[in-house]
């Protein structure tokens, strides 16, 4: 039996902390759906997503209402589009398909609308890539990654500059939503192939034909817990969010198994990550500024994100026989309560996140920027942004929205987990000349391991 | 399935005899039981097997619920899988 202490700190981390977790996500490989003929090729798509995850809704809500734990998105991930439309050319017709279908199992998010060029394009990655802009102003749930660069192969400049220009023309597209389609496109470099979050999720090519791969939250959780020892040394706090991190990753262990043997899909990983949605009480913000910063952004906040993100791994490891995806913390400035604050107040600088990004698990993520930063500039943030990941062997990713029309000190409202973003500013000096080269920036001396 | 109920609210007569009728009703089997008052607050926590049981899940949940509003005091049903997976190893 268990101590009424267990049972009542778990019921408070769930009433009053906000644990949950994050998503369910279900990966579907998609290679035998190919054809030349993209009727067929649309038709064996929407079929597998409807057959596969046709119950995936339904368990999730089932395991939710059992372990009285909130599952708060079902998602699904598949594999990269560019490869799957390769053989038909018609990659626009297998967005609509992708997002009738997710809406028929009732999913919220449906992500793989993804090419991977990190080291160069084929004939059908270009014009796959031609077509994300339309693809996200025409879909509705349909997520969309690139990764343009990798340790292994370096950077692919020319993707780089081409994903500028993508991310400016998918905000014109969906200018009366602010540039919305823009939060449902991710550019990588060192994408993992079985992560569970959005809006950069797919399924790899080597993975099997289906999985599930959790991902789990509870920024809140470790908030309380580190609001109990203000004044304490480091040490200890790292020690405390090794345990709690354990606790939650437990039950993102537990769900995952229970939704793998219910949906009789093989478990995939689970995505240690602490993950802040806009409510508050559920920020990483906060977390940090626990930690004794008088306002997350400030001198001191990356090496708490550093440490945050190190226990997080550090706990979450042993509560769960397979760890994977991002694992890490989260620090999307749109769905952090704390963090638009911050940035808001001035002290959270777009140049501060970038340093942020070296040390925790994602990239630049949900960063709202003025509408009339020139596509090169994009590109040279983007161009940052893979150096980090590259040379330092991590994933980095870049989720930027040039609000049309919008101007620093503005504010872009996209609701529900996605937020508020104010918008931030960029440096204002070109890179015109530098993301004009192209080409490929070669792979870091420390790729040669073999 | 082995589940754990939570009662927890303000004491009042019959909180046991009404949700253990209920369990009884239900054809739940109760394998252990825990109560305290702290100041006023009632907290009783049982552990139960739910096998035999002809209801849902879903039914015992909104069964219990229905019984906390009588009583006026809040009841949760849980598998008792949420808790050995985060304070057993």
């Amino acid at each position: 039996m268990f101590t009424s202490f267990e049972i009542g700190e778990t019921l408070e981390m769930i009433q009053k902390e906000h644990l949950d977790v994050r998503t369910i996500t279900m990966g579907i490989s998609l290679l035998d759906c190919m054809s030349g003929d993209s009727k067929i090729c649309a038709d064996n798509v929407y079929d597998k997503i409807c057959k596969k995850a046709e119950n995936l809704v339904k368990t999730g809500e089932e395991i939710e209402k059992e372990l009285g734990v909130p599952i708060i998105n079902k998602r699904i991930s598949v594999t990269p589009i560019s490869i799957i439309a390769s053989a038909s050319g018609n990659p626009l017709s297998l967005a609509k398909t992708l997002d009738k279908a997710a809406k028929n199992v009732g999913v919220n998010f449906l992500g793989g609308y993804s090419a991977l060029v990190q080291k160069g394009f084929s004939d059908a990655d270009l014009r796959f890539i031609d077509s994300i802009p339309e693809a996200l102003a025409t879909t509705d749930i349909v997520c969309s990654s690139v990764a343009v660069g990798s340790t292994k192969a370096g950077i692919n400049m020319d993707a780089v500059k081409k994903m500028g220009e993508i991310i400016k023309e998918t905000a014109r597209l969906t200018e009366k939503n602010d540039g919305f389609g823009c939060a449902k496109l991710v550019v990588f470099c060192n994408p993992v192939e079985d992560n569970p979050f959005m809006a950069g999720a797919f399924h790899g090519v080597s993975e099997s034909e289906t999985a599930i791969n959790v991902g789990v939250s509870g920024p809140g959780v470790v908030k309380c817990v580190l609001d109990k020892m203000q004044g304490q040394p480091i040490d200890r706090v790292a020690e405390a969010i090794k345990k709690t991190a354990f606790k939650i990753t437990r039950i993102g262990q537990l769900v995952a198994k229970e939704a793998s043997k219910r949906l009789n899909a093989p478990f995939g990983i689970v995505d240690l990550s602490l993950a802040p949605t806009p409510a508050v009480g559920d920020s990483v913000a906060r977390i940090l500024e626990a930690m004794g910063l008088e306002t997350c952004g400030t001198h001191g906040t990356t090496a708490a994100l550093a440490l945050l993100n190190d226990a997080v791994k550090k706990g979450g490891v042993m509560a769960s026989s397979n760890v994977g995806g991002l694992s890490g913390a989260f620090i999307p400035v749109s769905e952090d309560e704390g963090m638009i604050a911050a940035a808001r107040s001035g002290a959270l600088t777009l140049e501060k996140l970038e340093a942020m990004t070296c040390v925790c698990s994602v990239g630049l993520d949900m960063i709202c920027i003025p509408g009339d930063t020139p596509a090169s500039t994009i590109s040279a943030i983007i161009a940052d942004e893979a150096a980090i990941g590259m040379i330092n062997n991590k994933t980095t990713a870049v989720r930027l929205i040039p609000a049309p029309g919008k101007t620093v000190g503005d504010t872009v409202e996209f609701g529900g987990l996605l937020g508020t973003g104010p918008v931030m500013s960029v440096n204002k000096a070109s890179s015109e000349e530098f993301i004009a080269r192209g080409g490929r920036i070669p792979a870091p001396i420390h790729s040669l391991r073999n | 399935m082995k589940a754990i109920v939570t009662v927890v609210g303000q004491d009042t007569v019959g909180i046991i005899a009404k949700v253990s009728t209920f369990l009884a009703e239900s054809k739940v089997n109760i394998l252990d039981i825990s109560q305290t008052i702290m100041g006023e607050t009632f907290t009783m926590i049982m552990m139960v097997d739910t096998s035999l049981s002809e209801k849902s899940f879903d039914e015992l949940n909104a069964g219990l619920n229905n019984v906390g509003e009588e009583l006026g005091v809040n009841i949760i049903i849980q598998n008792q899988k949420l808790f050995s997976a985060m304070h057993r190893i």
